[in-house]
């Protein structure tokens, strides 16, 4: 990236060279390559929802309330997996959930990343005063509890699976900065960058073009476990209540309409926490692949 | 050492004012007028919400608000709670002694296990032990806590029978509690099976919230280990003919401990984040409980200054943090 | 009766692309009061035989020898709990880099006394009192308040100096010192060489050196032991081996010296040391020795006889002039 005045040529031959050598370095991770065919298994769910699941999510069978699944006794095919306390599939829920746990994440990583990225990008160009003041706003920040912070912010800007995302990305966004500025630091003093202001790129030019491209590696993988741990919040907040309403299907808010069954009906309770268990595994698992792949320095072996 | 502690409480205190600006700035802007919720159900007169207006301060320019607020804050007034008229600093210290206890537990269960499990992983790294337990660490700092409570309670509560699934201690029990922690009280208490009660309804608890700091702590206690079990200290030490528990135990261990001090202090955030939701599922009457319940009954007083104590105790601990790791990082402390 | 005895060690590693054989077949001998020079590039497996002798190596290498002994007792069958009460007492070794080779969480004078208290029944103020004396042996002044010192503090000669002190601290009968010298300063090396070799004479205890550096063993040793890939090529007095090198190896090793060049050309040895993958089915040296025919090429060559340097070699060189030819 040194030369970038023929930065397009170099890359379009150096792309699939580094992509192989990311994809193998990456399979050795058994762990990382099942969690990552999991992840594409419940994207495929989520986008073909309507499709997938037998019945509308909010459709109620007012005669087959808090059915068992099929393998248990009072179980039919006709509710694979059960209903809940008023008759609606479970598995239709369970499908239609998928969405909104995946549109979340996208959303906030998107949101938080975004944010984060540029302003750290500014802290780590900008004059002492102005980087000082970012990142003391990052501390106050992270002096709150990430959830509690996020239930407050849902408190006023009022409960709803959007305004939960939007907090969850405040929330989320200061260890972007951190990241970011981190690595514009350590990448600022290097030959490449000085060679580059010094054949004369504008500001705006080295820290999107020059620097950026070189700090991307810790900050895919922070996207990856951002990713999961917004989808554990959202559920978080839609279990107390704070994030999507019923009768939307999220995971979360049906594990909170189920809490009163707990000790009755306990697919209702295990089910939607299986599904958020088995997805943020996924997740984890291919960021910790993606963490030894991407940036052999946070190689944890 | 004194120069670094200085230092540290430079950020301090810029931090403090910024993070008790925005707990002040939120209850502004939190929908709904303040005395309308104070007033309930029953509604106010014209005159009775004036009156209340200038009782409160709502009626003067905002940075006076504040001025007031902040030099509230240095006397040690939050203010008083809508609900209950008690003063939020009583309040708060009736119930952190119960979040203190809880989050003492699970962090003494997290510790406990974590770092042994990490060591015992890194020593036997490839092997069957060392999978199996980053395979359940993984599980475990994935995992949904407010599911993996119901869970416990579904098994140990429901279908065991073992543990209660509220409250700190059994209803049969009365006692004073001068020292607010549980554990203490019952015991000194005398009276016969408080003690056990009180262990019975912390234990579940006290895992939920344990979870994910356990996991998060033999992950990162394995990856110290295997780091410095690969640097030229550990051939010497081992050149020196100590044992391999002296060698893994003391040598390995303390260095390998510095990363770990500072996830284990980084965990506390997480630990109070999480207690939110333990405390809601098990009925556990402290500060995450009360603060959930204060932003759904809109006690913006509470609100206001649970959030800036929590913040405050956070920062608190981090502080402490920075300072144990200079002493326990030799390279740091003499600089 | 010699002091330490291997016969025909081998040790290979357990690698992704299979095993790799680091030491062949080498045989070490070393006298009480002796010093021995243990001499070849970087990769020739003179580390890793002495590492296999101390038991320091991984899990994943895997160790044969015909015979392993020290003062009497077969190291080969000994348990790891009977090891360590030998090594870091009667047998000590020091390392390469002495910035790192010291814990950064300990002072000095802990890692010390540790050793001391491992093997020696001493109170604690005789404890003290042996670093005291032992700093002041290897010449660290003012002992009392370095002792209380980080090794991140103290410069790389200051800590190859505690490290020594902390090989000879229980005084062992065989100190091994693996590239003492290499990690350090050029004023410094000759401090610490001039400091093994006192304390060799004070004490009588061995001295295994090893090094890359010719010009080391012509200051320190009395004997020494030319290693090539993982094998030794000969083993001569010193004064034997720079009169007359028996090895082409070894000729070519003591031409390449500065002091010895005739020529306006420093002579080089051309082609490196040969890895996993390219052992020659001969003679290993082959490749890069100019007297190599078909023979060297395609057997192994014998070890020849003590008159001989022990060389490995089809056609020792036997005369100072067919060396300088």
């Amino acid at each position: 990236m040194t030369d970038t005045t023929s930065e397009l040529a170099s890359t379009t031959t150096a792309r699939p060279g580094r992509f192989r050598e990311f994809w193998s370095s990456f399979s050795e991770n058994r762990g990382a390559v099942i969690g990552f065919y999991v992840f594409i298994a419940f994207l495929l769910v989520a986008i073909f929802a309507p499709l997938l699941a037998p019945y509308d999510p909010t459709q109620q069978f007012r005669e087959a309330t808090l059915q068992p699944p099929v393998w248990q006794d009072g179980g039919t095919w006709q509710f694979i997996l059960g209903t809940d306390a008023v008759g609606r599939d479970m598995l239709s829920r369970l499908i239609h959930g998928a969405r909104y746990s995946f549109f979340v994440g996208i959303v906030v990583v998107v949101l938080a990343a975004t944010g984060g990225i540029i302003l750290g990008l500014v802290a780590g160009f900008a004059p002492k005063w102005l980087d000082t003041l970012i990142m003391r706003l990052m501390d106050i920040v992270l002096a709150f509890p990430s959830l509690l912070l996020a239930l407050v912010l849902v408190a006023i800007l009022g409960p709803s699976l959007l305004n939960a995302m939007i907090a969850i990305a405040i929330v989320l966004q200061p260890h972007y900065v951190r990241l970011t500025r981190a690595s514009v630091m350590s990448e600022r003093s290097k030959d490449y960058v000085i060679a580059s202001r010094v054949a004369g790129a504008g500001r705006l030019r080295q820290m999107f073009i020059t620097v950026l491209p070189n700090c991307l590696a810790p900050i895919i993988v922070q996207a990856a476990l951002s990713f999961s741990s917004a989808i554990l919040d959202a559920a978080a907040l839609g279990f107390l209540g704070m994030g999507a309403q019923p009768p939307t299907p999220e995971w979360g808010t049906m594990l909170a309409d189920a809490r009163e069954f707990v000790l009755r009906a306990w697919w209702v309770v295990t089910l939607p926490g299986i599904a958020i268990l088995i997805t943020v595994l996924a997740i984890n698992l291919m960021g910790d692949g993606l963490r030894d792949a991407l940036d052999p320095k946070l190689k944890r072996s | 050492m004194l120069k670094f502690a200085l230092s540290r409480l430079g950020t301090f205190i810029p931090t403090f004012i910024g993070v008790a600006l925005i707990s002040f700035a939120f209850i502004r802007v939190l929908p709904g007028d303040p005395i309308i919720v104070m007033a309930g159900e029953r509604g106010v007169s014209p005159e009775r919400y004036e009156e209340l207006r200038q009782q409160y301060g709502f009626d003067q320019p905002i940075w006076v608000q504040f001025w007031d607020y902040m030099t509230g804050i240095l006397q040690g007034d939050l203010g008083q709670s809508f609900v209950t008229n008690r003063p939020v600093w009583d309040e708060f210290f009736t119930l952190f002694p119960a979040t203190l206890e809880l989050s003492l537990c699970a962090i003494i269960i997290a510790t406990a296990i974590g770092i042994p499990a990490g060591v015992i992983a890194a020593v036997n790294r490839g092997k069957f032990f060392d999978r199996a337990l980053m395979s359940t660490a993984l599980i475990g700092y994935s995992m949904p806590i407010f599911w993996w409570a119901l869970l416990l309670i579904i098994v140990f509560s429901g279908n065991l029978g073992w543990t209660p699934v509220s409250g700190r201690i059994g209803l049969l029990y009365f006692f004073d509690t001068p020292t607010g922690f549980m554990l203490i009280d019952s015991a000194m208490s005398g009276q016969d099976g408080a003690f056990g009660s009180a262990v019975r309804h912390l234990i579940l608890p006290s895992i939920v919230l344990a979870t994910v700091p356990l996991a998060v702590i033999a992950r990162q206690t394995r990856s110290a280990m295997l780091e410095v079990l690969s640097e030229d200290y550990i051939r010497t030490a081992k050149a020196k003919g100590l044992s391999t528990a002296r060698v893994n135990g003391v040598h390995a261990l303390r260095n390998a401990l510095i990363p770990v001090i500072t996830v284990i202090g980084l965990s506390v955030g997480t630990l109070l984040a999480g207690a939110i939701l333990t405390e809601t599922i098990f009925s556990w009457p402290g500060i995450g409980k009360w603060m959930v319940d204060s932003i759904s009954r809109r006690d913006y007083p509470v609100v206001q200054g649970g959030l800036l104590l929590i913040a405050v105790i956070v920062m608190i601990v981090n502080l402490i943090v920075d300072i144990l790791y200079g002493l326990i990082n030799p390279k740091i402390r003499k600089r | 009766m010699s002091l330490l005895t291997i016969r025909n060690l081998s040790v290979s590693f357990a690698t992704s692309s299979g095993q790799f054989r680091a030491v062949d077949g080498v045989d070490v001998d070393v006298n009480p009061g002796e010093i021995l020079a243990i001499v070849g590039e970087s990769g020739s497996g003179k580390s890793v035989s002495m590492l296999a002798t101390m038991g320091l190596l991984p899990w994943t290498a895997t160790i044969t020898a015909d015979q392993m002994s020290f003062d009497g007792r077969d190291l080969r069958t000994i348990s790891a709990k009977e090891r360590r009460k030998i090594v870091g007492n009667e047998l000590a070794m020091i390392f390469q880099e002495p910035m790192s080779s010291l814990n950064p969480c300990f002072t000095v004078g802990f890692q010390i006394r540790e050793a001391l208290r491992k093997h020696t029944s001493l109170s604690a103020r005789e404890r003290h009192a042996r670093c005291v004396e032992l700093f002041e042996m290897v010449g660290i002044p003012d002992p009392e308040k370095r002792l209380k010192t980080f090794p991140h503090q103290m410069s790389g000669g200051m800590n190859q100096r505690v490290m020594i002190a902390m090989a000879i601290a229980c005084k062992p009968r065989l100190l091994i010192a693996d590239e003492p010298t290499t990690a350090l300063d050029v004023t410094i090396q000759a401090q610490i060489l001039d400091l093994l070799t006192g304390l060799q004479r004070e004490t009588g205890m061995g001295l295994i050196l090893i090094t890359h550096d010719m010009g080391v063993v012509a200051e320190t040793a009395e004997r020494v032991s030319v290693q090539y890939a993982g094998q030794k090529v000969e083993d001569q007095t010193v004064q034997g081996l720079f009169e007359t090198p028996h090895h082409p190896y070894t000729s070519a090793l003591l031409s390449a010296l500065p002091e010895r060049a005739t020529e306006k050309h420093l002579p080089t040895i051309p082609g490196v040391v040969p890895g996993q993958h390219d052992r020659p089915a001969g003679c290993l040296f082959s490749p890069r020795c100019k007297f190599a025919d078909d023979t060297c090429r395609q057997t192994p060559p014998p070890v020849q006889s003590a008159a001989l340097g022990h060389a490995r070699c089809h056609y020792p060189l036997t005369t100072p002039e067919e060396v300088s030819a």
